[in-house]
């Protein structure tokens, strides 16, 4: 992490125990303003109770917290204050009006009176609820409550927002503005998100880490994380393909693999491509190249290496 | 924040038709019983004028007022505190208040109050009936007043208890047979002492109200309810303080 951004989040050794059973075992984090931090794993791996460690909705049994250097165990007042949590289930009175729970919110979070009806017509504006105000809660759909409730989070401008699964039960469309909002907030505050949809991480998130029974074992930018443990390749179409030897004995190539009449995966060495190699060859002896597609892990991949590995 | 609490709290009690409804069959109810003890006052009146030192018309008739309104409030006051955090931890709605810069003992005293708002229309009805007798006749308005703060400090002292018991579960129905249960084995550990003095009868709430409730305003009973709630509401306190520790 770039040591020039302020850090406004940092855990150390946190551990959680459920009965006798250690959920959380020594999970440390550290999260930088301007990032949008990926907490990836599997489902009971420990995700949401991280969350809830962070936000002081659950108490670490060791470790501490501390948001932008306030403790939160001995100055919790001052940290939650910094804070903005959506728990997997949001926190909404369903017999409460959107505007009324939200001023609710954004009194709970001490925001003075006089700022409070532009910061509510502010939030409503971002989580796209300007139409919703007066509507009862418990009558929107599940894509509107999940939207008050991120509206109840981000309504007092904290430095650290903390998502739990925010896009769950959304339509692709409001997925697709709720991580414009996300990746918009994350330029100003620091954000943390769990999910299990890899896609949601390549395309907002530029750190990730991956939880797998309550450690966080693997953790890097998200832009590196595709190209771990990556094989370079590609997949190359020739319409009328030589011997699949003469392919094999191009410089740089481990591996020729068909994978239909006219379609080959190539794997190669690092810092050898013979992509430029193989075109002019094509085009010397008559192959008809089509296409050369360059082989892309997928996140998804990578998470089940990562997470088989252990 | 307190404030803001109780604001929200006493909102949503009043957005709920069951309570209108539980308000209005009580006012009801209490009505009823006025005007009974009225006219049956009006019927005894020649006979108690012969009387040197008869019950006056406050005393008739308030007094057996507030007893019965103390007896509906320990039937009534744990429906209300039910839901009040057993619903909160249900609906995971705690977390809002848990991860928001507020401190348990500031959750639980903001429930307190709004309950508290909500009581006192309920103790100042009972107030404004006893005063309608002013129309008619002379009230001993000491005797009211000591009625009304008596009612107030037992709906206060049951409210905690409630409050604390709202706390213990996550299941609303469970808080209030759990307070009710409560609430009764107080007053039965006031009935069944046979003797005046008797310590067990001091820890009963309702042993309390009834100095009150014959006009006898002494700082020992008043002291007696304030360390009551006080006691509760730090449990409760301590309880959510807890939720966190034990999930």
């Amino acid at each position: 992490m770039p040591s020039a951004t302020p850090i406004t989040l940092s855990a150390r050794n946190l551990s959680r125990r459920f009965g006798g059973r250690e959920v959380i075992h020594n999970v440390s984090l550290e999260l930088g303003r301007g990032e949008v931090l990926g907490l990836l794993g599997h489902n009971g791996a420990g995700k949401s109770t991280t969350l809830q460690m962070l936000t002081g909705a659950l108490t670490p049994h060791s470790g501490e917290v501390s948001i932008c250097g306030f403790d939160l165990a001995s100055q919790p007042k001052e940290a939650k204050a910094r804070i903005g949590f959506l728990p997997e289930t949001p926190p909404l009175y369903k017999d409460m009006s959107v505007d009324s729970y939200l001023q609710f919110a954004a009194k709970l979070r001490s925001i003075p009176q006089n700022r409070i009806a532009t910061a509510l017509a502010e939030t409503k504006r971002r989580c796209g609820l300007q139409d919703a105000g007066k509507k009862i809660i418990a009558t929107l759909s599940k894509g509107y409550q999940q939207r008050v409730g991120i509206a109840q989070a981000i309504i007092h401008e904290p430095e650290v927002i903390i998502l739990d699964e925010p896009t769950v039960g959304l339509d692709p469309s409001q997925i697709r503005d709720i991580r414009t909002l996300i990746r918009e907030l994350g330029n100003a505050h620091s954000v943390i998100l769990s999910t299990h949809l890899l896609g949601e991480v390549e395309n907002i998130c530029n750190r990730v880490e991956i939880m797998h029974f309550g450690r966080l074992i693997y953790g890097d930018s998200s832009a590196r994380m595709q190209q771990y443990q990556h094989q370079p390749g590609f997949i190359v179409s020739l319409l009328s393909p030589p011997e699949i030897s003469e392919l094999q004995a191009l410089d740089g190539v481990l591996e020729v693999e068909p994978l239909s009449a006219t379609q080959f995966r190539i794997l190669h060495r690092d810092g050898a491509n013979p992509g430029a190699a193989l075109l002019e060859l094509a085009a010397q002896r008559g192959w008809r190249a089509e296409q050369l597609v360059p082989l892309q892990s997928s996140l998804e991949d990578v998470f089940v290496k990562i997470t088989e590995a252990q | 924040m307190i404030l803001t609490i109780a604001f929200k709290e006493l909102r949503s009690l009043l957005a709920a038709p069951s309570t209108w409804l539980v308000l209005a069959v009580l006012q009801f109810i209490l009505a009823w019983f006025f005007l009974a003890r009225l006219d049956a006052f009006l019927q005894m009146q020649p006979q108690l004028a012969q009387l040197a030192n008869a019950p006056g018309a406050t005393q008739a008739i308030v007094v057996p007022l507030f007893a019965a309104a103390a007896l509906f409030m320990m039937l009534l006051i744990p429906v209300f505190t039910m839901r009040m955090i057993s619903e909160e931890r249900r609906n995971q709605t705690m977390t809002l208040l848990a991860t928001a810069p507020v401190s348990s003992m500031q959750i639980v005293l903001g429930k307190f109050s709004g309950l508290l708002l909500f009581l006192l229309p309920m103790v100042l009805i009972c107030l404004l009936m006893g005063l309608t007798l002013d129309a008619g006749t002379q009230l001993d308005k000491g005797l009211l007043l000591a009625n009304t703060l008596g009612l107030l400090l037992l709906a206060a002292s049951y409210a905690a208890l409630g409050l604390y018991i709202s706390s213990l579960t996550a299941q609303p129905a469970m808080a209030a047979i759990a307070a009710l249960a409560a609430l009764f084995g107080l007053w039965l550990v006031e009935a069944s002492a046979t003797d005046n003095d008797n310590a067990w009868r001091m820890i009963a709430p309702t042993s309390h109200f009834e100095n009150l409730n014959v006009g006898l305003l002494n700082s020992g009973d008043v002291a007696y309810f304030v360390l009551f709630c006080a006691f509760f509401l730090l449990l409760a306190a301590r309880r959510l303080d807890n939720n966190r520790i034990y999930g």
